[in-house]
């Protein structure tokens, strides 16, 4: 085990500072009052800014602590929270692309379905909400693993179930298709789970960037992937758009 | 080719909201902007019109921005609107007098009373379908007039206007003061206690009754037709479809059969049946009230169950009990537990509506032991609104001599799954939710490009229509007898509990 990290003891000491005092405090009043270089303080606080943790006043110069901080506590989006607000969205893109989606969220080590729209055809469907996916068999899955490291670690050192022949159950080739899924936005699986099904998915992100769930077409390959097994465009361009509504309605703004 | 879209309008009592539909019936884009609830003494809730107008205006354009649609592109404009809230203008300057008073607003109970005492009384409901109730507009209208000095000759010389939400939204819309257009639809005017709902006219007895001068009164048209262009908002769009939100939310879930029904769950719920082109009286506490209209096509009728409170409890448990923090949290909480524990909340907050209407009862919970914690409380919540339901549709069976198969929901509060499920298991039918949930939106969109042919038929909407969800019932039938008893025995513990005031 290394030692404790020097500067997060400070960064964590300026918080303090900054969380006790009467608000906003120069710079140089931080540096006097623990000891630091004026140029370490700088540093931390340009980084802690840069994570939303601390603000500058624009005409002072002064530091506080920032909104996000203050949000940290609750930032956390309930399930049911999130399918109300994404239900509008997942009714869309399933009316769109004539498929089945889902919204999936991590739950110990897998992905636990949350909500689930029929796909539109009027045929015998059951609701499977609640039910649980694997990780690295779905598109969900991909995308969880992708953008949330707690996720990842949690099948880590577990073995991969091997569902079909192409499932990805090693971690080499699971890994190098997570890397294409950061580089993409988005992920599919062909045939990996079910024979003869495909998925497309993409990240739904919350408050300041962080991605708390995907969402997610699935259907017959051929449908999905009908050329080479390569997703359909303008199928992935369905669900990056919904993706990008339902974040946007929860705040993720840039995204 | 440009693409072509639908606008609908839903002037609701929270938000006004501005939705693009696109041929599919899907959603483009929305909008929305809540405006402000003004309680000035107990029982009174207001609404500022010109604040909701300027929403209109604003989310009307924020629809068309994110969209990336000009209003060119809008083929037309459908407007789905709060029902009975009742507002007064002057035709000449568009300033309404004082605010509007909404659907909730109780202040006439007095002046109810009073008109129910009348020799002719009887006519109210053989007329229009409706009981005498404080829900109604007629006696909004006389309180406004005889509260505001001169008001009376003014109305009667046509310089003061009424109007439910979807006349003032209109007026505004084509003109206001420079040639806006006055004009209701027929689900709306049903609502007012002033229209004969077999002739679908403004009845000059029931005027005479309720002492409203003629000459203030929108003109009675079709929900769906052309009633004139925008110059404002959505300059040279037509505007051509006007519903309650309710008759909406009837039609966007396409039940254009008789015998087809559905229930929207918002803060209140609201279960309508068709019963085709023949109004049904009902002799269970339900209400009887046009469904819609289309051109010059024979007039759809239809039966309201209207439960008071239903996600409210669900705000109030939030709100003023602070056990969750947003609303969808109540599944949450409430899944920490398997049952209701024997506790039962009955959410008679002013009153019992559909099929009871006891005004004097009031809220309460049953069955508290030292066993019961909030997961329990969070159940009982859910359950008061499947066990509303189930009494509505016990009274819908009986008086329509039909028998609910599936019932179509839509609302906020069909994304709670345990709220879903717990309803088939009470009722003993499908619960189906459609691809839309936004089905007052729609239903005004739907109306409104039937009108322009933007939409064909009926045929062609009912092909817009597709199943998201189904909840199958799974309940023991031996419990749900033994629960429903207990809800009905809870339901008895309220009634009565406000005592008449003794002079």
């Amino acid at each position: 085990m290394p030692g404790p990290v020097q500067s997060i003891e400070r960064a964590a000491a300026i918080l303090r500072l900054l969380a006790r005092g009467s608000g906003r405090l120069g710079v140089g009043e931080i540096a006097t009052s623990l000891g630091l270089a004026k140029g370490t303080t700088h540093g931390i606080l340009r980084t802690l800014q840069g994570v939303g943790f601390v603000e500058q006043d624009k005409g002072s110069g002064k530091y506080q602590l920032g909104a996000t901080l203050l949000h940290l506590g609750t930032s956390y989006l309930d399930v049911n929270d999130l399918r109300s607000r994404a239900i509008n969205w997942a009714d869309a893109l399933a009316s769109r692309s004539g498929e089945a989606v889902r919204i999936g969220t991590p739950l110990d080590g897998k992905v636990l379905v949350v909500h689930h729209v029929f796909r539109p055809d009027d045929s015998l469907q059951t609701l499977d909400v609640g039910s649980l996916l694997p990780l690295h068999a779905t598109a969900l899955g991909k995308v969880l693993l992708a953008y949330d490291a707690d996720v990842a670690s949690q099948i880590k050192d577990h073995e991969l179930e091997q569902f079909t022949r192409r499932t990805l159950a090693t971690a080499t080739t699971l890994n190098r298709a997570i890397g294409k899924v950061r580089e993409t936005g988005w992920a599919a699986e062909v045939e990996e789970y079910n024979p003869g099904q495909a998925s497309i998915a993409a990240p739904i992100r919350g408050y300041g960037g962080l991605v708390v769930g995907a969402i997610s077409i699935a259907g017959a390959a051929e449908r999905l992937c009908p050329v080479a097994d390569r997703a359909d465009p303008a199928m992935v361009t369905f669900v990056q758009n919904a993706a990008r509504a339902i974040s946007r309605d929860l705040g993720a703004g840039r995204w | 080719m440009v693409a072509h879209y639908v606008m609908s309008i839903d002037q609701g009592t929270g938000s006004t909201r501005c939705i693009l539909f696109d041929q599919g019936g899907r959603l483009v884009s929305v909008a929305q902007r809540e405006h402000r609830q003004h309680y000035p003494r107990p029982g009174w809730v207001e609404h500022d019109a010109m604040e909701i107008w300027r929403n209109l205006e604003h989310v009307a354009r924020e629809a068309l921005g994110r969209a990336g649609v000009s209003a060119g592109q809008v083929a037309a404009v459908g407007i789905a609107n709060q029902r009975e809230t009742s507002v007064l203008w002057d035709r000449r300057t568009g300033i309404p007098v004082g605010r509007a008073i909404v659907w909730q607003d109780t202040r006439t109970d007095e002046l109810v009373a009073e008109f129910a005492q009348r020799p002719d009384a009887a006519i109210v409901l053989e007329r229009t379908g409706l009981p005498l109730a404080t829900y109604f507009s007629a006696p909004r209208i006389r309180w406004l007039l005889d509260h505001n000095p001169g008001l009376y000759e003014r109305a009667e010389r046509g310089e003061v206007l009424f109007g439910t939400m979807e006349s003032w939204v209109i007026w505004n819309l084509t003109g206001g003061p420079n040639g806006g257009v006055h004009v209701t639809d027929v689900t709306n005017a049903s609502r007012t206690l002033l229209m004969d709902i077999r002739t679908l006219k403004w009845d000059p007895e029931l005027l005479d009754f309720f002492g409203v001068p003629a000459a203030m009164l929108p003109e009675i048209r079709s929900s769906a037709e052309v009633y004139g262009t925008a110059t404002r908002a959505v300059p040279g769009v037509r505007i051509a479809a006007a519903l309650g939100d309710q008759q909406a939310a009837l039609f966007g879930q396409t039940c254009f059969a008789r015998g087809e029904a559905k229930c929207t769950y918002g803060t209140g719920s609201f279960l309508l049946l068709n019963t085709g082109d023949t109004p049904v009286l009902s002799t269970h506490g339900l209400l009887t009230t046009v469904g819609y209209r289309i051109g010059s096509e024979p007039a759809v009728y239809a039966l309201e169950g209207s439960i008071a409170i239903t996600g409210a409890l669900v705000q109030w448990f939030r709100d003023n009990l602070g056990l969750i923090s947003s609303a969808p949290e109540i599944e949450t909480l409430a899944r920490t537990v398997d049952d209701n524990g024997g506790c039962y909340i009955v959410p008679a907050f002013s009153g019992l509506y559909a099929p009871h209407w006891h005004s004097g009862a009031r809220g309460i919970i049953v069955g508290l032991t030292s066993y019961i914690t909030k997961g329990h409380l969070a159940r009982a919540v859910l359950e008061a609104t499947g066990w509303q339901t189930r009494e509505v549709v016990d009274a819908m069976n009986k008086d329509s001599g039909l028998d609910l198969r599936t019932l179509k929901v839509d609302g906020g509060m069909t994304a709670d799954n345990l709220l879903m499920q717990f309803l088939a298991d009470v009722l003993n039918a499908p619960v189906v939710r459609p691809m839309i949930a936004e089905t007052v939106s729609l239903g005004a969109a739907y109306a409104a490009g039937l009108a322009v042919g933007y939409w064909p038929d009926l045929e062609g909407l009912r092909r817009n229509w597709h199943r998201a969800a189904q909840w199958l019932p799974a309940m023991d039938p031996a419990r749900r007898e033994s629960e429903y008893s207990n809800w009905q025995r809870a339901v008895e513990r309220t009634f009565d509990w406000v005592r008449p005031e003794h002079n």
